[in-house]
């Protein structure tokens, strides 16, 4: 395949990144439904290991950092070499960032069963894991920013902008937020470095700009790759793409106090979080303009394509989340919906339309080619696996939306007599069809993920459908009689 | 256009790029974060908020352990329904002493700012137990294996890591730090406890918290700490201050 003539770039590391990114998303999803489930039926919970606040953490990282970090990590390790012409500046170094972040997701997640934990959400790890990440980070950093450096085209494509601006910007983040004091050297614990108000804004500071850098400015950087590759039309717009960069890499980082809506932290704070909140929507609706326009004059494709229909759909899903989040940081509508379900199945949205399916998408362009492989074994398998997934999706959303408003409305609700109406309970009664609805969607998730391993399985050992491939050469050749 | 040229330079010097991308992503939180270190401007001082004794801060880090946080948040906000149904609005000074804050994100259960008080020891070490026995619809998970693990004795590091990061513990309290903890969770019908009142106020809650005299259990730590939760100013007291006014 003249993909990767004479071993010009590392694919090796790139065949080890979609593997594990393939197995952590099964365990992830598969984590996500086990709890989901823990909430219709509160005996599954097996004390202590297995309780939900334990596992719940497992979930996110595990989806977040796990799946969401092999797929970004192997991505910008293929598109930055595909895009600056040049091999990764150390197969060494590359090989260290995969095992080493595979050590810091299996530390990370003991450490959760076991009960080591700083306890902020999305940033769980102990200060021990934190060192380790760091180190892992700085090497991934140097060898991304050298592979940049020593490329042979002149400009640097727009996704390396978003990638690198990922990179850094987590970087700070992480450093920001987990500062904390051991309680000595071979304790597993430590105390955050702050306290009260000003750890709630570092923490959502660093929070929200896990969404925001992690699971957006890097899927974004695949975005404007694989997007443009899979319908093999060039970027819709040059000026949109650099506007879209700095408004958001700008906006995004004042969205944090968001999230703490009427709490003890100063309104300045509150009002200010709003106000570029409600303006990030436009940053966020560049981009996806961007990158749906791109199919311009190419939207047949769109028909018989899985591939492009998993990351078009992810674009809407974006589009979706990136709508609902600025109207959710209103004060008015924050008060209705935050502490509910509202807002789990706004991340839903964002984490398994955006973030899973523009992952889904790129692993499908990027994993036949790494493996020097024609196609993926089964167009047909991505299909199925791209429908189930979206009907997962509806039902985890939809559900989560009327058990979220119906959740904020019982709790204000009074009687005539000016009481309140409700008893907390009552709410949670009321939550119970929700809930298996939501895990009925979460399962519905997981299957097509499965169905995704069985597929990169059978197209790793280099198996090609027999049957689909002789349908898609009657058509060829019947266009040709025709 | 002639940004469009001057873009043309941060393409193609990409440490340049990463220069302006450090800068323009640290703005954001400069403007919002360091402000709130002048603590005067933030957190307005108010009467009986103090450290937590060792027994309750060993609580407080069973609730982290057990991610308590992911369900319950501890933050009461300034709306009509929630003062109603929880207590007086939450302060930034009742989280001063938390490292990191608990205000949490999502009530799957109530909210947990003003527990303190609400409940009995036995109701609050019957529903860790097994929460459906009173409360049938609960989806909480039980937590009766706290009964008989033995809680952290020696939290001397704990307060001493605290202090470092600024929290008044006087070298007596890292002194009598194992005696206090025994001490609360003995309580004051078979122990004396003036040394903890004196170090840690009157109002400290000394008592065995899960009935049983044989050990100081995480199920004591946890329930002490809960207890505590909400209490420690007396919003009764400054009701009155400020109707004199």
């Amino acid at each position: 395949m003249i993909e990767n003539q004479d071993n010009k770039y590392n694919y090796e590391v790139l065949k080890k990144f979609a593997i594990a990114a393939v197995f952590w998303g099964v365990v992830g999803f598969a984590a996500g439904v086990f709890i989901a489930t823990q909430m219709v039926f509160p005996d599954l919970n097996i004390e202590p290991y297995l309780n939900f606040g334990r596992l719940r953490p497992l979930h996110t990282s595990a989806v977040i950092f796990a799946f969401g970090g092999n797929v970004l990590l192997g991505t910008s390790y293929y598109v930055v070499q595909r895009t600056c012409g040049v091999r990764l500046w150390s197969d060494k170094l590359a090989n260290f960032t995969f095992w080493g972040y595979q050590a810091f997701i299996v530390m990370a997640a003991l450490g959760y069963l076991l009960g080591y934990t700083q306890g902020k959400e999305y940033a769980e790890p102990e200060w021990y894991v934190d060192i380790w990440l760091t180190i892992v980070w700085v090497a991934y950093f140097i060898n991304y920013l050298m592979t940049i450096v020593n490329r042979k085209e002149p400009h640097l494509y727009v996704a390396n902008w978003f990638y690198l601006a990922f990179i850094v910007t987590v970087a700070i983040l992480h450093l920001g937020n987990g500062l904390a004091l051991p309680t000595g050297i071979v304790s597993g614990k430590s105390y955050s470095a702050f306290s009260g108000v000003q750890s709630a804004m570092i923490q959502w500071w660093y929070g929200h700009n896990a969404v925001g850098f992690f699971l957006t400015a890097g899927f974004l950087g695949m975005m404007y790759y694989f997007v443009p590759k899979q319908a093999n039309r060039p970027v819709y717009s040059y000026r949109l793409s650099i506007v879209h960069f700095w408004s958001l890499i700008f906006i995004y980082i004042w969205a944090g106090p968001h999230h703490l809506h009427y709490t003890a932290l100063p309104d300045w704070a509150q009002t200010l979080g709003m106000t570029l909140s409600i303006m990030l929507w436009m940053p966020s609706w560049g981009g996806m303009i961007n990158g749906v326009m791109t199919l311009s004059g190419a939207w047949h494709k769109l028909r018989d394509d899985p591939i492009l229909q998993f990351l078009i759909i992810a674009l809407a899903f974006y589009g979706m989340s990136t709508f609902e989040g600025p109207l959710m940081s209103i004060r008015a509508v924050n008060a209705l919906s935050h502490y509910t379900d509202w807002t789990i199945g706004h991340v839903h949205s964002g984490a398994l339309g955006w973030v899973g399916f523009i992952s889904f998408g790129s692993l499908y362009y990027m994993i036949p080619r790494v493996f020097g492989r024609e196609r993926m074994y089964s167009t047909k398998l991505i299909s199925m696996h791209l429908w189930i997934a979206t009907t997962g999706i509806v039902f985890y959303i939809t559900a989560m939306w009327v058990s979220g408003i119906m959740q904020g409305l019982m709790w204000r609700s009074y009687d005539e007599m000016g009481f309140l109406e409700y008893s907390f309970v009552e709410s949670v009664m009321a939550m119970k069809p929700f809930y298996a609805i939501r895990a009925l969607g979460g399962l519905l998730y997981l299957s097509g993920a499965l169905i995704m391993a069985y597929n990169v399985f059978r197209t790793i050992r280099g198996d090609v459908n027999v049957k689909e491939q002789q349908n898609q050469d009657n058509i060829k050749a019947q266009g040709a009689t025709a | 256009m002639s940004w469009m040229n001057n873009h043309d330079k941060l393409e193609k010097n990409s440490l340049l790029l990463l220069l302006f991308t450090i800068i323009v992503v640290s703005i954001g939180g400069i403007v919002e974060v360091l402000p709130l270190f002048r603590k005067e401007t933030v957190i307005e001082p108010v009467e009986g908020v103090r450290p937590y004794t060792p027994l309750e801060l060993a609580g407080y880090n069973i609730y982290i352990r057990e991610g308590c946080y992911n369900c319950h948040s501890q933050q009461v906000r300034p709306l009509r329904d929630e003062v109603v149904r929880y207590g007086h609005y939450s302060l930034a000074a009742e989280s001063m002493y938390d490292f990191p804050f608990q205000w949490g994100s999502k009530r799957t259960g109530p909210d947990l700012a003003r527990v303190g008080g609400k409940y009995s020891d036995d109701w609050h070490v019957a529903h860790l137990k097994e929460p459906r026995d009173l409360v049938p619809e609960s989806i909480m998970p039980s937590y009766s294996f706290l009964l008989h693990n033995g809680a952290k004795l020696d939290m001397t590091a704990d307060l001493k890591t605290l202090r470092v990061l600024g929290v008044p513990y006087t070298d007596e309290m890292i002194e009598f730090v194992k005696q206090d903890m025994v001490t609360q969770a003995t309580g004051e019908a078979r122990a004396d406890i003036t040394g903890l009142t004196n170090r840690y106020g009157e109002k400290v809650n000394a008592r065995d918290f899960d009935s049983n005299p044989n050990l100081v259990s995480e199920m004591d730590a946890l329930v002490a700490y809960l207890q505590v939760i909400g209490t420690m100013v007396d919003f009764k007291a400054a009701e009155n201050i400020e109707g004199n006014e």
